[in-house]
């Protein structure tokens, strides 16, 4: 089968490779139809999150048929349409069973790395190193579904796939981002990253109640985006002297009452602040780059909260410690628990509330991952979301 | 001598826990470098471990504490390759977190060549090997099977990453 391959720093392929198998009773193959490229896929063509090997299977946001089922699987059949959230979950463990998906105790065979590097280990996914189990993603003709039973959701109302695909991970991880913040009525909540993670993130925001949604980001088609399609007001960082600065101001002195970080490790910026993480990255001192996240943690009001969406791998330096303990700030964060979200997300779909549709700006087949990788990657030709078909 | 302690909390009643691993069939299923148990008598039974390069250590043991839902202990018998001990008690935890399952292991290797494969048995971090069993045991009981995926990695001494069906077949073949 045909499957999109990371060969290394900086470089993917789409490659011949063996056809998955069922390994766990409860597995599943999945004929994948639709597939789509995330800003995580970057931070692991970037080489900035550790352990993957040449010839990796990439890929966590995918939808598709069922082919096979393992002896275990009961609720699934054979063509069944589904969606399957890129965190790997039993089910069964206490985090499964507190609806904390995201750290499944049982769902990472790779625990121990983690665990060295972290202390403890969160949940599999696919197509996301070994650190998360060496799962093979779904960015592929076909894809092994451990778990089959407890993750993928059946679509059985006739939405196309563009309508639900995104209920696998960027539109639950923009409304957890939200929904983090606890909104309150009056609330302003400031995102930086207007990716399709920040843009759901700006309309789970007002869904949840937020009085106003201020956008930060330097790509202007993307502020463009946040606006017309999310109703944000926007702050393009590089042409403003300080966003901390711009955010109080733009609400009297106060502060955002919360911040979401969909920015993630490899942030952007300007001058010596980023010249310094940049460097240090480099030279392997400093894991991350909390450029954002600094922002975000200086702006936030006192007494508020910072939602951390954007995926950081490590280490970061020059954390504004003091600043979180001083002015009773919390901090919430997590990869997506999103099967906590796909159903009540759906029925979002359903009644109209939300649109994933709003964020694809390109759909290409399958063949053609490598293009929507640079594309994507370097903010080409208006590029917000890449969706890519098998025939 | 290695004496190692590790433990691990799984969502399952304390009765269920203990019954698993009375059964001591049950903990090749789980225990990387056992090949098989079998009971050969009420309370004894005869082990057979992997070392590397095809051989084998084997041992016959005793169950020489048994309290239902709390407590097993066995101990190797005269003339085993390796003299070994070792228990498991299993406690409440807290609140609704189900139980914990405390191990605990010794095994005197022996000198010369045997006492060598003992000790490559568990390679350089005999605790790492006995925590990653903990670790399949709870996936075992919690989900019914040890979870695989496509790079797991097989255990501590064996390398990583090695099981990869859905990978670049070339890129398999190069390396
Ligand atoms: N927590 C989760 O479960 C989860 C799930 C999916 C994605 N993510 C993470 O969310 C993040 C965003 O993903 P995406 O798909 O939207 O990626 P993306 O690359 O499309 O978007 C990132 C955006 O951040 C902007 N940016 C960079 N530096 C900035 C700065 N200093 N200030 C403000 N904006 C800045 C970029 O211009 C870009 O528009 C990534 O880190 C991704 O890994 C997390
Ligand atoms: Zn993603
Ligand atoms: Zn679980």
């Amino acid at each position: 089968m045909k499957a999109t391959c990371w060969m290394g720093k900086g470089s993917v392929e789409v490659r011949d490779v063996p056809e998955p198998q069922i390994l766990n009773q409860r597995d599943a193959i999945v004929r994948v139809t639709s597939t789509a490229i995330c800003g995580s896929d970057l931070h692991l063509l970037n080489g900035v999150i550790p352990t993957m090997k040449k010839g990796d299977v990439l890929g966590h946001e995918f939808m598709g048929e069922v082919m096979e089922v393992g002896r275990g699987v009961k609720d699934l059949k054979v063509g069944d349409r589904v969606v399957v959230p890129f965190t790997i979950a039993c089910g069964e463990c206490w985090q499964c069973r507190h609806d904390n998906w995201s750290l499944c105790e049982n769902s990472n065979p790779n625990a121990v790395l983690p665990e060295k590097m972290m202390g403890h280990a969160a949940s599999g996914a696919f197509g996301y190193s070994h650190l998360t189990g060496g799962y093979a993603g779904g960015q592929a003709e076909f894809v092994r579904v451990p778990f089959a039973d407890v993750g993928p959701l059946k679509i059985e109302n006739g939405f196309s796939d563009e309508q639900v695909l995104f209920l696998s991970d960027i539109l639950p991880t923009g409304y957890m981002g939200a929904e983090m913040c606890d909104i309150q009525r009056g609330d302003t909540v400031a995102v930086w990253g207007c990716g399709p993670v920040g843009l759901f993130a700006i309309k789970s925001a007002y869904l949840l109640g937020a009085e106003r949604v201020i956008a930060i980001d330097r790509f202007e088609y993307r502020l463009q985006m946040a606006r017309e399609k999310c109703g944000a007001e926007t702050v393009n960082y590089s042409e403003v002297d300080s966003v901390t600065d711009t955010l109080i101001e733009m609400t009297a002195g106060r502060g955002p009452d919360s911040c979401i970080d969909a920015v993630g490790l490899e942030a952007h910026g300007h001058g010596l602040e980023y010249l310094y993480d940049k460097t240090k990255q480099m030279l392997m001192l400093e894991s991350d780059r909390p450029i954002a996240l600094r922002q975000a943690i200086l702006a936030c009001r006192n007494g508020g909260t910072i939602s951390i969406i954007g995926v950081y791998g490590g280490l970061v330096d020059k954390f504004p410690l003091g600043t979180i303990m001083n002015r009773s700030l919390t901090i919430k964060s997590g990869q997506c628990h999103v099967h906590r979200y796909m159903r009540p997300l759906l029925a979002r779909i359903e009644k109209g509330e939300i649109d994933p549709t709003m964020v694809i700006t390109h759909r290409m087949p399958l063949a053609d991952a490598p293009k929507g990788y640079d594309i994507f990657l370097n903010k080409e030709d208006n590029c917000e979301k890449v969706v890519l078909t098998t025939a | 001598m290695l004496h190692v302690t590790k433990s691990v909390t799984v969502l399952r009643p304390r009765e269920d826990v203990y019954r698993f691993w009375r059964d001591l069939e049950n903990l090749p299923g789980f225990m990387q470098h056992l090949e098989s148990v079998k009971t050969t008598g009420d309370a004894r039974s005869h082990w057979v471990a992997k070392a590397p390069a095809g051989a084998t250590v084997e041992w016959d043991a005793q169950i020489t504490e048994d309290r239902t839902n709390e407590l097993i202990s066995w101990r190797s018998l005269e003339g085993s390759d390796i003299q070994n001990h070792g228990s498991v008690r299993f406690s409440d935890a807290p609140g609704d977190r189900g139980t914990e399952v405390h191990v605990e292991l010794q095994y005197d290797a022996p000198a010369g060549n045997v006492g060598a494969t003992v000790a490559k048995l568990f390679g350089e971090e005999p605790a790492q090997q006995v925590r990653d069993d903990l670790r399949r045991f709870k996936q075992v009981i919690e989900t019914g099977e040890v979870v695989r995926s496509e790079g797991s990695l097989e255990g501590a001494g064996q390398g990583l990453f090695k099981q990869r069906p859905a990978q670049a077949a070339a890129v398999e073949t190069r390396r």
